[in-house]
């Protein structure tokens, strides 16, 4: 396997079972997603593209196919296995940011280094990560008394605390005004560019799809080769 | 949006100084703060309890309850013990002799003869003999017969605040902890017995009974006439007490007869025919209220935290992690409501000690302080035990889907 290929998608299907049918959310997706790159993944509702995500992140695990995250098999791993996965290799950031609403920003970012076993290490890295998404100041408040763009800059840091390899990013804007919009999506850029994060991010907006290097489009469960309408 | 445009640029101005290698002060102060977090779970905990504080006391409060029933419960059997014990003691007699096939703690019907009286006195070692009847009268109260001549013998007499000794066959003697829960004064009329005492005296507690009566008319009230329920025998000298008892057990070989020290000890919980199990049931009880409390509470945190579950799911949280943090948050509830539920029980000892001082007595048992904080525990932690499974086998993608 190449080493510079962080995910390494082949044939994904996935079949969930709701009630007595089969639904075929994924069938057949190929893809690769090089180390330090920010891929855009756009499609319309039910393309699958929240599946890819869950099954990416570890959430749910495939029904066929090849996945490969940094050389890990994810269609051979268990539950278990599958929870170390989000814990080490994977930062997840939600559309409605999922802060929990009892612990202050801080303690949002620390509960994912706590949850990691790494409570009392260092971390210079992590000062430099907040510098640059500019909550340095709003740490000590709780998500109701952040502004939807400060939730999500907090969701952001508690994704990549842990060092990922790949962050995960689920309609980062989708509750933002513009301007947090662009702010969001240039911390986005800024941590690929300056950190090296690899950033896989599902938007429905092209002009969010547009700050990343690379846009995927999806369609009834595939990776298509041309654009389709989003909306 | 002013603010927002600003924190923006402050979001750009921190990027470009980063390459500077310069950093805001407040920056590293605060950042100081995730160098240890090794009780984040533990705040977690807290600040989820914090964050429903109603639902938050009714549960610390229910199990507070829990602790205080167990507690009431095991220092009113303690306390009124004690205080029998101590009644008893404080007759001043060396040895107690009661009739055959009773035992020490319950109540029998006179069925001692009242002529064994004589009997005792010509015994080795025994100076005075006084026979008592005791009759119930609800609850656990009692009301005993004395002859005052044989008793004052032995005991001394009562200490009277106020008033004095019979004068007449229904004059009552009271002990001031009866006289204050009735509102009794000398010359008050007590009706007891389908019949209206008159109370001549007040004596200080502790000596034999709360309400004393001559015992010949308890005796022919209670067609028990020439009949007693125990008799005290005083020594003359307490250091022959176990030669004395062992004679008149040889004598008197079905009848129980105890050194005031051996009836001292006799007076426990384990001694008393049903109390122990009464205790356990009450227990049990308990356990079951506090159960159920715990359960719906966890249940609903659970259910109301479904998204959170999710979130911490997403973050690599284990299902041991949300198990943890169930069961952190179940054991604090009822680590408080222990507290809670021993200062309680201090309350509910001011209620008896000014509602109902004759009738009940209870102890404060920091012996079983810990005992009754564990079955609290335990009870909870059963209580958590569905919710907290159901909490660390959520989907995460359902979870997090949901609103």
């Amino acid at each position: 396997m190449n080493n510079d290929i962080v995910i390494r998608v082949h044939d994904l299907r996935k079949i969930y079972r709701v009630g007595e049918v089969d639904v075929h959310a994924l069938r057949g997706v190929d893809l690769a997603v090089g180390r330090g790159e920010f891929l855009a993944i756009v499609g319309p509702s039910g393309s699958g593209k929240s599946t890819l995500f869950h099954i990416l992140g570890g959430l749910t695990p495939p029904t066929s196919g090849t996945v490969f995250i940094h050389g890990k098999d994810l269609l051979a791993m268990s539950e278990s296995d599958r929870t170390e996965l989000r814990k080490t290799e994977v930062g997840f950031v939600f559309q409605k940011y999922n802060l929990l609403p009892t612990l202050t920003a801080s303690d949002n970012i620390a509960i994912a280094r706590h949850i990691a076993g790494k409570d009392f290490q260092e971390d210079p890295k992590f000062r430099e990560v907040l510098d640059l998404l500019g909550i340095s100041r709003r740490l000590h408040h709780k998500p109701r008394a952040l502004s939807g763009g400060e939730q999500q800059r907090v969701a952001i840091a508690r994704a990549i605390v842990n060092h990922p390899s790949i962050l995960l990013a689920d309609e980062p804007t989708g509750n933002l005004d513009t301007e947090n919009s662009n702010v969001v999506l240039g911390l986005l850029r800024d941590l690929n560019g300056q950190l090296g994060q690899t950033i896989l991010m599902i938007t429905h907006n092209p002009e969010a799809a547009a700050y990343a290097h690379r846009t995927v489009h999806m369609r009834d469960g595939k990776v298509v080769a041309e654009p389709v309408e989003s909306r | 949006m002013a603010q927002s445009v600003k924190t923006m640029w402050n979001a750009r101005e921190a990027l470009s100084h980063r390459y500077n290698g310069t950093w805001s002060r407040a920056s590293r102060a605060e950042l100081l703060e995730f160098e240890g977090t090794p009780f984040l779970i533990n705040k977690l905990v807290v600040e989820n309890l914090k964050h429903r504080p109603v639902r938050t006391l009714l549960s610390v409060l229910a199990v507070g309850v829990e602790v205080t029933m167990m507690l009431t419960l095991v220092g009113l059997s303690e306390g009124m013990l004690e205080d029998s014990a101590r009644r008893a003691r404080g007759v001043g007699a060396d040895v107690l002799v009661r009739a055959p096939g009773t035992s020490l703690i319950g109540l029998s019907s006179a069925s001692m003869n009242e002529k064994l009286l004589g009997f005792f006195e010509q015994q080795p070692h025994v100076r005075y003999a006084t026979g008592t009847v005791v009759y119930p009268i609800g609850g656990v109260n009692t009301i005993t017969g004395i002859d005052l001549e044989e008793f004052n013998r032995i005991s001394g007499g009562f200490r009277y605040q106020e008033g004095g000794p019979f004068r007449n066959p229904d004059d009552m003697i009271v002990d001031e902890f009866y006289a204050r829960q009735n509102k009794l004064t000398v010359g008050s009329t007590v009706r007891l017995l389908d019949r209206n005492w008159r109370v001549c005296g007040i004596s200080e507690p502790g000596k034999l009974a709360r309400i004393v009566i001559p015992r010949r008319t308890l005796q022919d009230l209670t067609s028990t006439t020439g009949k007693l329920s125990s008799v005290f025998l005083k020594l003359d000298n307490p250091a022959n007490t176990d030669k004395a008892v062992a004679a008149l057990k040889q004598r008197l070989p079905d009848y129980p007869i105890y050194s005031m020290e051996e009836l001292t000890s006799l007076y426990s919980v384990n001694n008393v025919p049903g109390l122990k199990a009464f205790i356990g049931v009450i227990i049990g009880l308990s356990i079951v209220v506090g159960f159920l409390v715990v359960f719906l509470s966890m249940y609903t945190a659970v259910l109301e935290r479904t998204r959170e579950i999710g979130i911490l799911k997403a973050l690599g949280a284990s299902p041991a992690y949300v198990l943890n943090m169930i069961f952190r948050e179940t054991a604090l509830l009822a680590l408080v409501g222990s507290v809670l539920g021993i200062l309680l029980t201090y309350g509910s000892r001011w209620v008896i000690e000014t509602m109902v001082p004759a009738s009940l007595i209870q102890k404060i048992v920091p012996g079983w302080w810990p005992i009754a904080a564990v079955i609290a525990v335990l009870g909870a932690i059963l209580g958590a035990m569905y919710p907290a499974w159901k909490a660390a086998r959520q989907d995460a993608i359902e979870a997090l889907a949901y609103e």
